[in-house]
C-alpha cells in the first residue's frame, strides 16, 4: 500500500525513513506540537519549499539540466493567484482560477524557453534561462500598474481560510480550530499531493529516460528517444509544479512581491536546498528544504551571537555579520557540491560518488 | 586501348556569397543603427545615443571576451565571471578615490596617470582572484559541466559576500577626473567625452587582442586550442597553461571592464558584476561561444539596442535584447560567428 502511493521508490535506508517520518509527522500535527504564528508560518513554508525544490530537482537532479528561471515559474504562479483574486475579487473561483492560468502560463512558457534552448544547444539553457528569469523579473517590477511593482499586491483570500472563521468553539489541544488552520492544512496536502505525483513522474519510464538522458545523453538518444522532447517535457512538468507551489505560497502569504516570489536570491535558496538535500532524489527535497528553512530563520540569530561574541577582534564580526549569512551559504553551497555531491540522501543512503 | 577520362579540372573563385558569407553579422551593426534613426528620428538624440551604446557595447566586449575564449578552450562556463567584474571595480575605483589629488587636477595627463593606475590595479587583483578561482573552484570540476555551473555561481556569490565584508554594504559613489568629465557638442547632438574615451579604448583592445590572436604564436595556438584542443595537446603544446594564462587574462579583463563600467555609471555595486552577466551570456552566445569577432559584434548589437529601446521604452530595454537573442539563433544557432569544432 505505502510502496504503492510512493510509486516503488522506498527511502531505502532506516535513518531516511526515520527522518522522512519525523518530518511528516512533525508537518502533519505542526499547529499542535507548535504552536503560534511564527512557528506555523515556518511550517507552511516549508510545506511549499519542499514541493518547490522537489520540482526544481526533477530538472536539475533528474534531468541534469540548470535552470535560473524556476523562481519566475514560482512567481508566475503566486501572481496568477493575486491577480485573479485581485480582479475577481474574494472566493475560492478566483484561488482555482488564478492557479490555473498560473499553471498554464507557466507551462507555456517552459515549452517555449525548453524547445527553444534545448534545441539550439542545451549549454544555452542555463544562460537563457537566468537571461529570461532577470527580464521577467524586471518587468514585473516595472510594470506597477498591473502587477504594483516593486510593493508587490495584497489581496485577500475566501474567508472561510483565515483566522476569522472559527469551525469549533473550543480549542482542541490548546489550538483554535479557524480558517487559518484550515489553510494550513490546504498548504500540507498540496505539498503532499505535488510530491507524490512528483515520485510518480520520477519512477514513470518517462522519468527513467531523464534519468537515462542525464547519465548519458548520446547513448539515449542512440537508443532511440529525442532528448530534446524529453528534457523539455521535464521543464513544462517542473515549471507547472513551481507554479502551483507559488500559487500556494500567495494563498499563504495573501501578498505576492518581486522580493518573496522572483528574487534571484530564492533561486540561490532553491539551488541550496537541492544541493544540501541531495541531486537526484525526491526525497532530498523534503530534507534539505527543512533543513534549510529551520536554518535561515535560526541561523541568523545565531550569527548574532557569533558577532558579539568577536567583537573585540578584527574582520570577524563582519564576517558574522547576520547581513552576510549568503556568504556562509556560499561557501556551504561550493563544498556541497564538491565533496557531497549526493547531498544527506546520498550520504544515508551509503552511495559512493 | 581505352583513352584516360576526360579531366577538367577549373580553377573557379568562390562566389561572391561564399566569399561574404562569414562578414554578413558585421553589417548588422550598421543596419542596427539605422532602424535606432528611424525609430528615435530625433538625430541628436540618436547619435548620444548611439555613441552610448557603443561605449557601453565596448565595456561588454572586454568584460565577455575572456569568458567567451575559456569556454571555446576548455569547455568550461564560467558563471562567476561578473565577480571579477566587481572586483576589478571596486580595487580599481578605491585606488582612484585615494589619487584624489591626481584625479581632481584639471590636467589631462595627471588624470590618465590615476586611471592608469586604477586600470593596472584593477587588473592585477582580477587576475590574480582569477587565478585562485581557476585553482580553487574550476579547477576540481572540468567537463562537468552542470557542477560547473553550480560552483561557479557558488564562487560567485562568495566573493560578492566578501566584497561586502570589505568595502562594506553601502554602494560607493564616485565623480569622474576632471578631464572627462562634461561633453561636447558635435553636429548638434551632446556626446560625453567620457563615453567617448570608452569607445576609442574598446576599439584599441578589440584590435589588439584580434592582434594577438590572428599574428602571434600564442594567439595561433589559443585559437588552435579552440578549434579542436586534443589536436593541439597531441602535437605537443602545453595547453592547459594556454588556457590558465587565457583564464587569467580574461579575469584582468574583467576586471577592467569593472573599472571602465564604474566611471561610466558613476556608482559601483558588488552587485554590479552578477547583473552585468545577463547581458555578458547574451553577448556570448549570440556571438558564437569561442569567438572574439563573433562577441565583439554582439556586444555592440546589445549595447546599440539596449540604448536605443531604453530610451524609446525603458520597461523594454532588456527583453528587447532577449528578442534579440531570439532572432539571431534563430538565423544562426550556434551564433553569429561559429566556431568550427571538432567534438
Amino acid at each position: 500500500m505505502l510502496k504503492h502511493i510512493l510509486s516503488g521508490d522506498m527511502p531505502r535506508s532506516k535513518i531516511l525513513s526515520l527522518v522522512l517520518v519525523v518530518i511528516f509527522l512533525g508537518l502533519a500535527f505542526a499547529p499542535f506540537l507548535f504552536p503560534g504564528t511564527r512557528s506555523l508560518d515556518t511550517a507552511a513554508r516549508i510545506c511549499i519549499f519542499i514541493a518547490l525544490v522537489a520540482s526544481y530537482d526533477l530538472l536539475l537532479g533528474y534531468t541534469g539540466i540548470v535552470s535560473f528561471a524556476h523562481t519566475m515559474f514560482f512567481g508566475v504562479g503566486a501572481y496568477g493567484v493575486a491577480l485573479a483574486s485581485v480582479h475577481m475579487g474574494r472566493g475560492f473561483d478566483a484561488l482555482i482560477a488564478g492557479t490555473l492560468a498560473g499553471a498554464l502560463v507557466a507551462a507555456i512558457l517552459a515549452a517555449i524557453i525548453g524547445l527553444f534552448s534545448l534545441r539550439v544547444r542545451a549549454i544555452f539553457f542555463a544562460m537563457i534561462t537566468l537571461a529570461v528569469a532577470t527580464a521577467v523579473a524586471v518587468l514585473f517590477s516595472q510594470m506597477s500598474g498591473i502587477t504594483g511593482g516593486e510593493d508587490g499586491l495584497n489581496f485577500k483570500i475566501p474567508r472561510a481560510q483565515t483566522s476569522a472563521q472559527k469551525y469549533l468553539a473550543d480549542p482542541v489541544l490548546g489550538v483554535k480550530i479557524n480558517g487559518k488552520l484550515l489553510n494550513y492544512y490546504l498548504m500540507f496536502f498540496g505539498s503532499l499531493a505535488l510530491i507524490l505525483v512528483f515520485l510518480r513522474v520520477v519512477n514513470s519510464p518517462f522519468g527513467r529516460v531523464l534519468q537515462a538522458i542525464r547519465e548519458n545523453e548520446f547513448r539515449a538518444e542512440a537508443v532511440g528517444y529525442k532528448i530534446v522532447f524529453f528534457r523539455t517535457g521535464a521543464s513544462i512538468i517542473s515549471a507547472v509544479g513551481a507554479a502551483v507551489a507559488g500559487s500556494l505560497y500567495a494563498i499563504w502569504l495573501r501578498y505576492v512581491g518581486p522580493d518573496t516570489t522572483l528574487s534571484f536570491e530564492i533561486m540561490i535558496d532553491i539551488l541550496l536546498m537541492v544541493v544540501i538535500g541531495g541531486m537526484g532524489t525526491i526525497y532530498g527535497a523534503v530534507i534539505g528544504a527543512t533543513i534549510f528553512v529551520i536554518a535561515q530563520n535560526y541561523l541568523q540569530n545565531l550569527m548574532v551571537v557569533a558577532a558579539d561574541a568577536t567583537s573585540s577582534l578584527p574582520l570577524l564580526p563582519l564576517i558574522f555579520n547576520p547581513d552576510r549569512w549568503l556568504l556562509w551559504l556560499g561557501i556551504l553551497f561550493v563544498l556541497s557540491v564538491y565533496f557531497f555531491p549526493k547531498g544527506v540522501v546520498g550520504r544515508l543512503r551509503g552511495e559512493r560518488k | 586501348m581505352s583513352t584516360a577520362p576526360q579531366h577538367n579540372p577549373t580553377l573557379g573563385q568562390a562566389s561572391l556569397k561564399d566569399r561574404f558569407a562569414p562578414y554578413i553579422p558585421i553589417a548588422l551593426v550598421p543596419l542596427l543603427m539605422l532602424v535606432g534613426m528611424v525609430a528615435i528620428q530625433a538625430p541628436s538624440s540618436w547619435m548620444t545615443l548611439t555613441v552610448s551604446g557603443l561605449a557601453m557595447g565596448m565595456m561588454i566586449f572586454i568584460m565577455a571576451s575572456g569568458l567567451t575564449l575559456v569556454f571555446g578552450l576548455m569547455d568550461v562556463i564560467n558563471f562567476g565571471h561578473g565577480a571579477f567584474v566587481s572586483v576589478g571595480a571596486f580595487i580599481g575605483i578605491s585606488i582612484l578615490l585615494s589619487l584624489g589629488a591626481l584625479t581632481g587636477a584639471p590636467s589631462l595627463f595627471l588624470n590618465i596617470l590615476a586611471i592608469l593606475a586604477a586600470i593596472v590595479g584593477a587588473m592585477i587583483g582580477a587576475g590574480a582572484l582569477g587565478w585562485a578561482f581557476e585553482r580553487v573552484i574550476v579547477k576540481p570540476v572540468y567537463g562537468a559541466h552542470l557542477k560547473q555551473i553550480l560552483v561557479t555561481m557558488g564562487g560567485m556569490i562568495v566573493v560578492e559576500q566578501l566584497i561586502l565584508v570589505l568595502w562594506g554594504p553601502d554602494e560607493i559613489f564616485i565623480n569622474r577626473p576632471e578631464a572627462l568629465k562634461g561633453a561636447f557638442i558635435f553636429l548638434g547632438a551632446a556626446v560625453e567625452k567620457y563615453r567617448l574615451l570608452a569607445v576609442v579604448f574598446g576599439l584599441g583592445i578589440f584590435f589588439a587582442m584580434r592582434w594577438v590572436l590572428r599574428h602571434t604564436k600564442i594567439g595561433l595556438i589559443v585559437r588552435a586550442g579552440v578549434e579542436n584542443g586534443e589536436m593541439v595537446k597531441a602535437l605537443g603544446y602545453p595547453l592547459r597553461l594556454v588556457f590558465i594564462s587565457i583564464f587569467i587574462a580574461g579575469s584582468a579583463l574583467a576586471g577592467l571592464g569593472g573599472v571602465m563600467w564604474g566611471l561610466y555609471q558613476e556608482v559601483i555595486t558588488a552587485h554590479m558584476g552578477g547583473n552585468l552577466m545577463v547581458l555578458v551570456f547574451i553577448v556570448v552566445i549570440i556571438g558564437g561561444l569561442g569567438s572574439v569577432e563573433g562577441c565583439f559584434i554582439g556586444a555592440l548589437l546589445v549595447g546599440l539596442l539596449q540604448n536605443y529601446v531604453g530610451f524609446l521604452d525603458p520597461k523594454l530595454a532588456l527583453v528587447s535584447n532577449i528578442g534579440l537573442m531570439v532572432l539571431i539563433l534563430m538565423w544562426r544557432p550556434q551564433g553569429m560567428v561559429p566556431v568550427v569544432r571538432a567534438k
